[in-house]
Protein backbone atom coordinates (compact mmCIF):
# COMPACT_ATOMS: atom_id res chain seq x y z
CA UNK A 1 0.00 0.00 0.00
CA UNK A 2 1.41 3.35 -0.98
CA UNK A 3 1.44 6.10 1.59
CA UNK A 4 -0.49 9.05 0.28
CA UNK A 5 -0.76 11.17 3.39
CA UNK A 6 0.30 14.80 3.44
CA UNK A 7 4.05 15.40 3.72
CA UNK A 8 5.55 16.44 7.03
CA UNK A 9 8.59 18.68 7.29
CA UNK A 10 10.93 18.15 4.39
CA UNK A 11 9.61 14.67 3.69
CA UNK A 12 8.67 14.25 0.03
CA UNK A 13 5.23 12.80 -0.57
CA UNK A 14 4.87 9.51 -2.37
CA UNK A 15 2.98 10.38 -5.51
CA UNK A 16 -0.10 8.44 -6.49
CA UNK A 17 0.40 5.70 -9.02
CA UNK A 18 -2.02 3.91 -11.27
CA UNK A 19 -4.16 1.61 -9.18
CA UNK A 20 -3.56 3.54 -5.95
CA UNK A 21 -6.39 5.09 -3.97
CA UNK A 22 -6.53 8.75 -4.96
CA UNK A 23 -5.27 10.90 -2.07
CA UNK A 24 -8.20 12.45 -0.26
CA UNK A 25 -8.48 16.19 0.31
CA UNK A 26 -10.79 19.01 1.25
CA UNK A 27 -10.42 22.30 -0.60
CA UNK A 28 -12.04 25.62 -1.41
CA UNK A 29 -13.45 25.94 -4.90
CA UNK A 30 -15.47 28.28 -7.07
CA UNK A 31 -18.52 26.25 -6.09
CA UNK A 32 -17.77 26.19 -2.37
CA UNK A 33 -15.80 23.79 -0.19
CA UNK A 34 -15.56 20.27 -1.51
CA UNK A 35 -13.85 16.99 -0.72
CA UNK A 36 -12.73 14.31 -3.12
CA UNK A 37 -14.93 11.85 -1.23
CA UNK A 38 -17.97 13.91 -2.28
CA UNK A 39 -17.46 12.54 -5.78
CA UNK A 40 -17.54 8.88 -4.76
CA UNK A 41 -19.72 6.95 -7.22
CA UNK A 42 -18.73 9.22 -10.12
CA UNK A 43 -15.68 9.24 -12.35
CA UNK A 44 -13.57 12.34 -11.75
CA UNK A 45 -11.21 14.17 -14.11
CA UNK A 46 -9.02 16.18 -11.74
CA UNK A 47 -6.86 18.55 -13.75
CA UNK A 48 -4.47 21.33 -12.86
CA UNK A 49 -3.54 24.40 -14.85
CA UNK A 50 -0.60 26.78 -14.33
CA UNK A 51 -2.39 30.07 -13.78
CA UNK A 52 -5.57 32.03 -14.30
CA UNK A 53 -5.67 34.73 -17.00
CA UNK A 54 -3.22 32.91 -19.25
CA UNK A 55 -3.97 32.11 -22.90
CA UNK A 56 -3.36 28.37 -23.16
CA UNK A 57 -5.26 27.71 -19.93
CA UNK A 58 -8.16 29.75 -21.26
CA UNK A 59 -8.34 27.64 -24.42
CA UNK A 60 -8.25 24.52 -22.26
CA UNK A 61 -11.10 25.74 -20.07
CA UNK A 62 -13.16 26.50 -23.15
CA UNK A 63 -12.44 23.00 -24.45
CA UNK A 64 -13.26 21.36 -21.11
CA UNK A 65 -16.50 23.33 -20.91
CA UNK A 66 -17.36 22.04 -24.38
CA UNK A 67 -16.97 18.38 -23.39
CA UNK A 68 -18.56 18.77 -19.95
CA UNK A 69 -22.03 17.63 -21.07
CA UNK A 70 -20.51 14.57 -22.76
CA UNK A 71 -18.58 13.78 -19.61
CA UNK A 72 -21.70 14.22 -17.48
CA UNK A 73 -23.44 11.70 -19.73
CA UNK A 74 -20.62 9.32 -18.82
CA UNK A 75 -21.08 9.88 -15.06
CA UNK A 76 -17.88 11.91 -15.02
CA UNK A 77 -17.24 15.18 -13.18
CA UNK A 78 -14.56 17.72 -14.06
CA UNK A 79 -12.56 19.31 -11.27
CA UNK A 80 -10.05 22.05 -12.08
CA UNK A 81 -7.21 23.28 -9.86
CA UNK A 82 -4.50 25.89 -9.67
CA UNK A 83 -2.66 27.75 -6.93
CA UNK A 84 -4.63 30.94 -7.60
CA UNK A 85 -7.18 32.22 -5.08
CA UNK A 86 -10.94 31.71 -5.33
CA UNK A 87 -11.25 35.43 -6.11
CA UNK A 88 -8.80 35.15 -8.99
CA UNK A 89 -10.66 32.08 -10.29
CA UNK A 90 -14.00 33.90 -10.07
CA UNK A 91 -12.63 36.94 -11.90
CA UNK A 92 -11.11 34.75 -14.62
CA UNK A 93 -14.28 32.70 -15.10
CA UNK A 94 -16.19 35.96 -15.32
CA UNK A 95 -13.74 37.24 -17.96
CA UNK A 96 -14.14 34.02 -19.94
CA UNK A 97 -17.91 34.49 -19.83
CA UNK A 98 -17.52 38.10 -20.94
CA UNK A 99 -15.03 37.57 -23.75
CA UNK A 100 -16.01 34.13 -25.05
CA UNK A 101 -19.63 33.77 -23.96
CA UNK A 102 -18.89 30.49 -22.21
CA UNK A 103 -19.98 29.56 -18.71
CA UNK A 104 -17.48 27.30 -16.96
CA UNK A 105 -19.75 24.69 -15.39
CA UNK A 106 -17.29 22.79 -13.21
CA UNK A 107 -15.68 23.74 -9.88
CA UNK A 108 -12.13 25.09 -9.84
CA UNK A 109 -10.10 24.44 -6.69
CA UNK A 110 -8.09 27.28 -5.17
CA UNK A 111 -5.03 25.44 -3.93
CA UNK A 112 -3.15 28.45 -2.60
CA UNK A 113 -1.12 26.44 -0.09
CA UNK A 114 -0.42 23.77 -2.75
CA UNK A 115 -1.60 21.05 -0.39
CA UNK A 116 -3.50 19.18 -3.11
CA UNK A 117 -0.84 19.89 -5.74
CA UNK A 118 1.81 18.32 -3.48
CA UNK A 119 -0.32 15.25 -2.84
CA UNK A 120 -0.67 14.67 -6.57
CA UNK A 121 2.75 15.82 -7.75
CA UNK A 122 1.33 18.61 -9.85
CA UNK A 123 4.20 21.04 -9.28
CA UNK A 124 7.25 20.53 -11.50
CA UNK A 125 9.86 22.95 -10.12
CA UNK A 126 12.20 22.50 -13.09
CA UNK A 127 9.39 23.28 -15.52
CA UNK A 128 7.12 25.75 -13.88
CA UNK A 129 8.57 27.02 -10.63
CA UNK A 130 5.82 27.03 -8.07
CA UNK A 131 2.93 26.81 -10.52
CA UNK A 132 1.03 23.62 -11.18
CA UNK A 133 1.71 21.96 -14.51
CA UNK A 134 -0.92 20.61 -16.88
CA UNK A 135 -1.77 17.38 -15.09
CA UNK A 136 -4.80 15.16 -15.48
CA UNK A 137 -5.81 12.43 -13.05
CA UNK A 138 -8.70 10.15 -13.92
CA UNK A 139 -10.24 8.70 -10.75
CA UNK A 140 -12.87 5.99 -10.92
CA UNK A 141 -16.10 5.75 -8.89
CA UNK A 142 -14.31 3.74 -6.19
CA UNK A 143 -11.68 6.44 -5.79
CA UNK A 144 -8.85 4.63 -7.60
CA UNK A 145 -6.39 6.47 -9.86
CA UNK A 146 -6.94 4.95 -13.30
CA UNK A 147 -4.98 7.24 -15.60
CA UNK A 148 -2.54 10.14 -15.42
CA UNK A 149 -1.48 12.59 -18.13
CA UNK A 150 1.20 15.28 -17.81
CA UNK A 151 1.66 18.06 -20.33
CA UNK A 152 4.22 20.90 -20.30
CA UNK A 153 3.21 24.53 -19.86
CA UNK A 154 3.47 25.29 -23.55
CA UNK A 155 1.17 22.55 -24.82
CA UNK A 156 -2.57 22.64 -24.36
CA UNK A 157 -4.29 19.36 -23.67
CA UNK A 158 -6.55 17.50 -26.09
CA UNK A 159 -10.03 17.42 -24.59
CA UNK A 160 -11.19 14.79 -27.08
CA UNK A 161 -8.44 12.50 -25.84
CA UNK A 162 -9.76 12.85 -22.30
CA UNK A 163 -13.22 11.90 -23.51
CA UNK A 164 -11.75 8.98 -25.43
CA UNK A 165 -9.81 7.88 -22.36
CA UNK A 166 -12.96 7.86 -20.24
CA UNK A 167 -14.78 5.86 -22.91
CA UNK A 168 -11.92 3.36 -23.07
CA UNK A 169 -11.69 2.91 -19.30
CA UNK A 170 -15.43 2.47 -19.00
CA UNK A 171 -15.47 -0.01 -21.88
CA UNK A 172 -12.76 -1.98 -20.11
CA UNK A 173 -14.70 -2.03 -16.85
CA UNK A 174 -17.97 -2.88 -18.55
CA UNK A 175 -16.75 -5.60 -20.88
CA UNK A 176 -13.43 -6.81 -19.47
CA UNK A 177 -11.71 -5.88 -22.67
CA UNK A 178 -8.66 -3.80 -23.62
CA UNK A 179 -8.69 -1.08 -26.26
CA UNK A 180 -6.09 -0.84 -29.03
CA UNK A 181 -4.25 2.22 -30.27
CA UNK A 182 -6.46 5.05 -31.49
CA UNK A 183 -9.57 3.15 -30.35
CA UNK A 184 -12.84 5.02 -30.56
CA UNK A 185 -16.29 4.00 -29.31
CA UNK A 186 -17.80 1.69 -31.91
CA UNK A 187 -14.41 0.20 -32.82
CA UNK A 188 -13.50 -3.34 -31.93
CA UNK A 189 -11.67 -3.97 -28.68
CA UNK A 190 -8.93 -6.48 -28.14
CA UNK A 191 -8.71 -9.32 -25.66
CA UNK A 192 -6.11 -8.89 -22.92
CA UNK A 193 -3.28 -11.43 -23.19
CA UNK A 194 -4.06 -14.86 -21.73
CA UNK A 195 -2.26 -15.79 -18.51
CA UNK A 196 -2.17 -19.56 -18.81
CA UNK A 197 -1.35 -22.21 -21.40
CA UNK A 198 -4.94 -23.42 -21.27
CA UNK A 199 -6.35 -19.96 -21.91
CA UNK A 200 -3.90 -19.42 -24.75
CA UNK A 201 -4.98 -22.70 -26.36
CA UNK A 202 -8.63 -21.77 -25.91
CA UNK A 203 -8.04 -18.54 -27.81
CA UNK A 204 -7.19 -20.58 -30.88
CA UNK A 205 -10.35 -22.70 -30.80
CA UNK A 206 -13.09 -22.09 -33.35
CA UNK A 207 -13.40 -19.22 -35.76
CA UNK A 208 -12.79 -15.72 -34.51
CA UNK A 209 -12.84 -12.81 -36.96
CA UNK A 210 -9.64 -10.81 -36.95
CA UNK A 211 -7.68 -13.24 -34.81
CA UNK A 212 -4.00 -13.16 -35.67
CA UNK A 213 -2.68 -15.49 -33.02
CA UNK A 214 -3.40 -16.56 -29.43
CA UNK A 215 -1.94 -13.27 -28.18
CA UNK A 216 -3.66 -10.95 -30.67
CA UNK A 217 -7.42 -11.38 -30.69
CA UNK A 218 -9.67 -8.44 -31.59
CA UNK A 219 -13.16 -8.68 -30.16
CA UNK A 220 -16.45 -6.89 -30.61
CA UNK A 221 -17.66 -4.60 -27.84
CA UNK A 222 -21.40 -4.57 -27.25
CA UNK A 223 -23.17 -1.22 -27.51
CA UNK A 224 -23.36 0.87 -24.36
CA UNK A 225 -27.05 0.06 -24.12
CA UNK A 226 -26.50 -3.72 -24.16
CA UNK B 1 -17.90 28.80 7.06
CA UNK B 2 -18.80 28.77 3.39
CA UNK B 3 -22.44 27.83 3.96
CA UNK B 4 -22.91 31.19 5.70
CA UNK B 5 -22.09 34.40 3.86
CA UNK B 6 -20.08 37.21 5.49
CA UNK B 7 -23.31 39.18 6.00
CA UNK B 8 -24.81 36.33 8.02
CA UNK B 9 -27.15 35.06 5.31
CA UNK B 10 -27.09 31.47 4.16
CA UNK B 11 -25.47 30.48 0.89
CA UNK B 12 -27.99 29.78 -1.83
CA UNK B 13 -27.42 26.03 -1.86
CA UNK B 14 -27.45 25.79 1.95
CA UNK B 15 -30.74 27.67 2.11
CA UNK B 16 -32.34 25.52 -0.60
CA UNK B 17 -31.32 22.35 1.21
CA UNK B 18 -32.53 23.55 4.61
CA UNK B 19 -35.86 24.62 3.15
CA UNK B 20 -36.73 21.07 2.10
CA UNK B 21 -35.27 19.19 5.05
CA UNK B 22 -38.35 19.44 7.25
CA UNK B 23 -38.83 15.93 5.95
CA UNK B 24 -35.70 13.77 6.22
CA UNK B 25 -34.01 13.09 2.90
CA UNK B 26 -30.86 11.41 1.68
CA UNK B 27 -28.26 13.08 -0.58
CA UNK B 28 -29.34 11.39 -3.84
CA UNK B 29 -32.95 12.44 -3.22
CA UNK B 30 -31.85 16.01 -2.48
CA UNK B 31 -29.76 16.07 -5.66
CA UNK B 32 -32.77 15.11 -7.76
CA UNK B 33 -35.13 17.52 -6.02
CA UNK B 34 -32.75 20.47 -6.26
CA UNK B 35 -31.31 19.63 -9.67
CA UNK B 36 -27.75 19.80 -8.35
CA UNK B 37 -24.84 17.37 -8.69
CA UNK B 38 -24.63 14.81 -5.91
CA UNK B 39 -21.13 15.99 -4.93
CA UNK B 40 -22.49 19.50 -4.34
CA UNK B 41 -25.18 18.15 -2.02
CA UNK B 42 -22.68 16.04 -0.07
CA UNK B 43 -20.26 18.96 0.26
CA UNK B 44 -22.96 21.34 1.45
CA UNK B 45 -24.42 18.81 3.89
CA UNK B 46 -20.98 18.38 5.40
CA UNK B 47 -20.63 22.14 5.85
CA UNK B 48 -24.07 22.75 7.30
CA UNK B 49 -23.69 19.63 9.42
CA UNK B 50 -20.48 21.02 10.92
CA UNK B 51 -22.39 24.25 11.61
CA UNK B 52 -25.07 22.23 13.38
CA UNK B 53 -27.80 23.25 10.95
CA UNK B 54 -28.71 19.67 10.02
CA UNK B 55 -28.45 16.36 11.81
CA UNK B 56 -28.00 12.92 10.35
CA UNK B 57 -30.52 10.30 11.35
CA UNK B 58 -28.76 7.50 13.18
CA UNK B 59 -28.45 4.20 11.45
CA UNK B 60 -30.30 5.03 8.27
CA UNK B 61 -28.90 3.62 5.04
CA UNK B 62 -28.31 5.63 2.98
CA UNK B 63 -27.80 8.37 5.56
CA UNK B 64 -30.72 10.73 5.81
CA UNK B 65 -30.59 14.28 7.09
CA UNK B 66 -33.10 16.65 8.65
CA UNK B 67 -32.99 20.26 9.70
CA UNK B 68 -32.01 20.97 13.33
CA UNK B 69 -33.48 23.57 15.69
CA UNK B 70 -30.44 25.71 14.93
CA UNK B 71 -31.11 25.23 11.24
CA UNK B 72 -34.67 26.52 11.68
CA UNK B 73 -33.27 29.57 13.49
CA UNK B 74 -30.75 30.17 10.73
CA UNK B 75 -33.48 29.99 8.10
CA UNK B 76 -35.62 32.43 10.07
CA UNK B 77 -32.74 34.90 10.43
CA UNK B 78 -31.95 34.47 6.75
CA UNK B 79 -35.53 35.32 5.78
CA UNK B 80 -35.54 38.37 8.04
CA UNK B 81 -32.17 39.54 6.74
CA UNK B 82 -33.30 39.05 3.18
CA UNK B 83 -36.35 41.28 3.56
Amino acid sequence: MTETSAPTGDQMPTLPRLGDPAPGFEAESTQGPLALEDFRGSWVVLFSHPADFTPVCTTEFLAFARIEPALKARNTELLGLSIDSVYSHLAWLSAIRQHFGVEIPFPVIADADRSVARLYGMVMPEQAGTETSRCVFVIDPEGIVRAMIYYPLTTGRNSDEILRLIDALQATDRHGIATPADWRPGDRGILPPPRTVEDAAQRMEGEQPGRVDWWFCPSDIPDRTD
Amino acid sequence: MACINPDGTLSTVARRILEILDQPADPPELAVRLGLPLWRIRATLREIGRAGLVVADDGSTPATFRISDLGHEALEIDRETGK
